[in-house]
């Protein structure tokens, strides 16, 4: 890098953190008593320190100076990657289950609790990733059918004293409905427009479950709704509710992984690169860009039974559009159409941040800058699938 | 039937159509010349409720003429929400006018939930007042109650209209954003800079949306951070019922949907009220995605 285009940088840096703190101060140091310095720039000075250690970083890298760190590293990885392409698969896959099975009896409670979380939203990303990440439908409303599976359990349960393990298709039943109630009417549109669209029955399902006062109870929610029961052993504790929510997850990979390399998998990966060629192939657009809807639901429907059997409770605030911000976040990260991509994506937005516990207020903010910033920086996520492509009508 | 009821409903319909209209006209114009739905619209509109609020209540503190607090907060939180909409625009749109739709789109939803929280984080999460020496008072016709604020707001909102009509009619800046929108290669090819248009149509309409955000606070008495998701949506339904990229068809759609909602409100239901407009914004992409203003566009931009 050149002296010139050096300066030019940190030129650039410099006006942005100017800029920075003229929309910081307003916000933070106007007060009815009086205009306050203080705490505007403590903030800014954290954030000014982290931006020119960046861009210190950055110029190091590229001038070279970290290639002695970088290459080694770079060969390490790439020693990693051919033990990892030849170990066998099945031996990879056993380690890895034998962990998750054995990870209860190692650990604590709340352990417990945070792993099951990672698992419902591991059911959730892998669902999305069939809608979006397999079939190219941008997809913002999805979490109303984790709430549908979730009040489903719930109604049939209290209603009907029907147990977990029967509620537990019906749930994914309903919810595969709702995914083609929904689906209908918007196959006929792509991109930004499906988005809203989504978006906007999203809302819709929310506000129902909100307002619907003799079937949901409204905005109280649903209280003490039972936990699983088999054969007369009854699920209470929370390690026996992670091997429930493991056994579902694990089914959903695996459906997710068949129906990937299935040729349901291939159409739908067909009509994600180009839907008019996909047609004029013989692929029925129609009725595939439908089921895509209906098993993003099911795997939804599942979780959400599940998570209405482990909180004893539901509400219409856990069904908001953030929620469904946050699962796409976590399949946009992993790479969307990888089963493992999405899986990290999940462990990096759920299990991280657990680490960082006093740093919470800040979830969500990390949640977006960590959208925008990847998108800028690795568009296909930390892991990103084999093989995709770039939709025709996108190139102009 | 009732008439008072009919007529109250009508000037309330009015105002918040009239406030819908402002913030679509930020989408519209944004997604007519880069087509990208800008979903962090709706936070410049929050960030605009904020900045009044804080603003307002600063300068009454100092012990200035509540309308004069509130002509200068006016126009400082509209220049706010500009510099901000050019700073997002600068960071999380401008590298990616090359890239993938899907892309951008993601980065915009990024940008919305950043700046939702950053307002929660430097402003707390409960609701903030504004003054009610400024929002009060008011004047009846018959049983039909009107509100000096709800003048102000109608006479605010005609004013920006006719102000951006000028700018994008009568200008050479808005010369240039309606060539830029029009086909952005021969533009630049004949000396347009189209990264400075696109900066500006940002910052005018981040500065309507701001000037919204405002009027809203004073209608419903209050800001919360959350505020802007739901109007942005709203806003954006009147964008694409008027027709998306047109600057008229988004003060019509925006009045249609405010009077929807008031209506559905006052005769069918109150909880239900925002699901009138998703349900418009879903019938309109699907019957006519064009809009009832908007011309026919290649198939593939839909």
């Amino acid at each position: 890098m050149t002296i010139r285009e050096s300066k030019r940088l940190w030129l650039a840096c410099g006006v942005g953190l100017a800029w920075f703190l003229l929309l910081l101060w307003p916000m933070l140091g106007i007060k009815p008593t009086g205009l306050e310095f203080g705490q505007t720039f403590t903030v800014f000075g954290y954030v000014a320190v982290a931006a020119v250690f960046i861009m210190f970083f950055y110029q190091v890298k590229e001038a070279g100076y970290l290639d002695s760190v970088g290459t080694p590293l770079k060969n390490a990885t790439g020693i990693v990657g051919k033990v990892y392409e030849k170990t066998p698969r099945w031996l990879l896959l056993s380690i890895v289950f034998a962990a998750a099975v054995t990870y209860p009896l190692v650990t604590g409670r709340y352990a417990h609790d945070v792993a099951i979380s990672v698992l419902i939203y591991v059911c959730l990303g892998l669902g999305l990733n069939v809608v979006i990440g397999l079939a190219g439908l941008l997809d913002l409303g999805y979490i109303a059918f984790y709430g549908v599976g979730a009040y489903t359990y719930a109604l049939m349960s209290l209603h009907f004293g029907i147990s977990f393990w029967l509620c537990l298709p019906i749930a994914a039943f309903v919810a595969a409905i709702a995914g083609c109630i929904i689906g209908y009417p918007t196959l006929r549109m792509r991109g930004d427009y499906l988005a809203i669209v989504t978006l906007g029955f999203g809302e819709i399902v929310r506000l129902i479950l909100n307002n619907w006062m003799s079937l949901t109870n409204g905005p109280n929610g649903i209280l003490s709704i039972p936990r699983p029961e088999l054969f007369g052993y009854d699920f209470r504790s929370l390690s026996s509710m992670y091997y429930i929510i493991l056994g579902i997850a694990m089914v959903t990979i695996l459906a997710v992984y068949r129906l990937n390399y299935s040729r349901i998998g291939r159409a739908w990966e067909a009509i994600r690169e180009d839907e008019t060629a996909a047609e004029l192939m013989g692929v029925n657009t129609f009725l595939l860009k439908l089921l895509a809807y209906a098993m993003g639901a099911t795997f939804a429907g599942f979780a959400g039974a599940f998570f209405a059997a482990r909180m004893k409770f539901v509400g219409p605030e856990s069904f908001t559009f953030l929620e469904s911000a946050m699962v796409l976040a976590m399949v946009i990260l992993g790479g969307m159409g990888s089963i493992p991509g999405v899986i990290l994506g999940v462990l990096a937005l759920v299990a991280l941040p657990e680490l960082f516990r006093e740093f919470e207020m800040y979830r969500m903010l990390v949640f977006g800058g960590a959208m925008t910033l990847m998108m800028l920086v690795r568009p296909a996520g930390i892991w990103p699938a084999k093989r995709v492509g770039r939709r025709s009508e996108e190139a102009d | 039937m009732d008439f008072d009821f009919f007529f109250q409903q009508l000037i309330n319909g009015i105002t918040l159509g009239g406030v819908y209209a402002l913030i679509a006209l930020g989408y519209t114009m944004v997604y007519g010349i880069i087509q990208l739905i800008n979903f962090a619209h709706g936070e410049f509109f929050a960030a605009g409720g904020y900045m009044g609020v804080i603003l307002i209540s600063y300068l009454a503190s100092q012990g200035l003429h509540p309308y004069a607090c509130l002509a200068i907060s006016l126009v400082l939180s509209m220049a706010y929400c500009a510099l901000l909409a050019m700073a997002v625009e600068q960071l999380a749109y401008k590298p990616l006018r090359q890239a993938s739709r899907l892309a951008a789109l993601l980065s915009a939803l990024g940008m919305s939930i950043f700046l939702q929280n950053g307002l929660m984080l430097t402003q707390g999460v409960y609701d903030r007042a504004y003054p009610t020496e400024i929002t009060s008072g008011g004047f009846e016709i018959g049983a039909v109650s009107v509100s000096y604020m709800q003048i102000f707001i109608v006479a605010l909102t005609a004013a920006l209209l006719v102000g951006l009509n000028i700018l994008v009619f009568r200008t050479r800046i808005g010369r240039a954003m309606r060539a830029t929108a029009q086909d952005k290669v021969m533009s630049a090819l004949v000396g347009i800079n189209s990264n400075r248009i696109i900066a500006i149509t940002f910052a005018v309409g981040a500065g309507l949306a701001a000037a919204a955000g405002i009027m809203v606070g004073l209608y419903y008495g209050s800001v919360n951070y959350t505020m802007g998701f739901v109007p942005g949506i709203k806003a954006f339904a009147a964008a694409v019922l008027g027709g998306i990229g047109n600057i008229t068809g988004a003060l019509v759609g925006g009045l249609i949907i405010g009077m929807v909602e008031i209506f559905a409100a006052g005769y069918i239901s109150g909880e239900y009220k925002d699901v009138f407009a998703f349900i418009i914004l879903i019938g309109v992409l699907y019957f006519k995605p064009t809009g009832i203003m908007g011309e026919n566009v290649d198939d593939t931009r839909v």
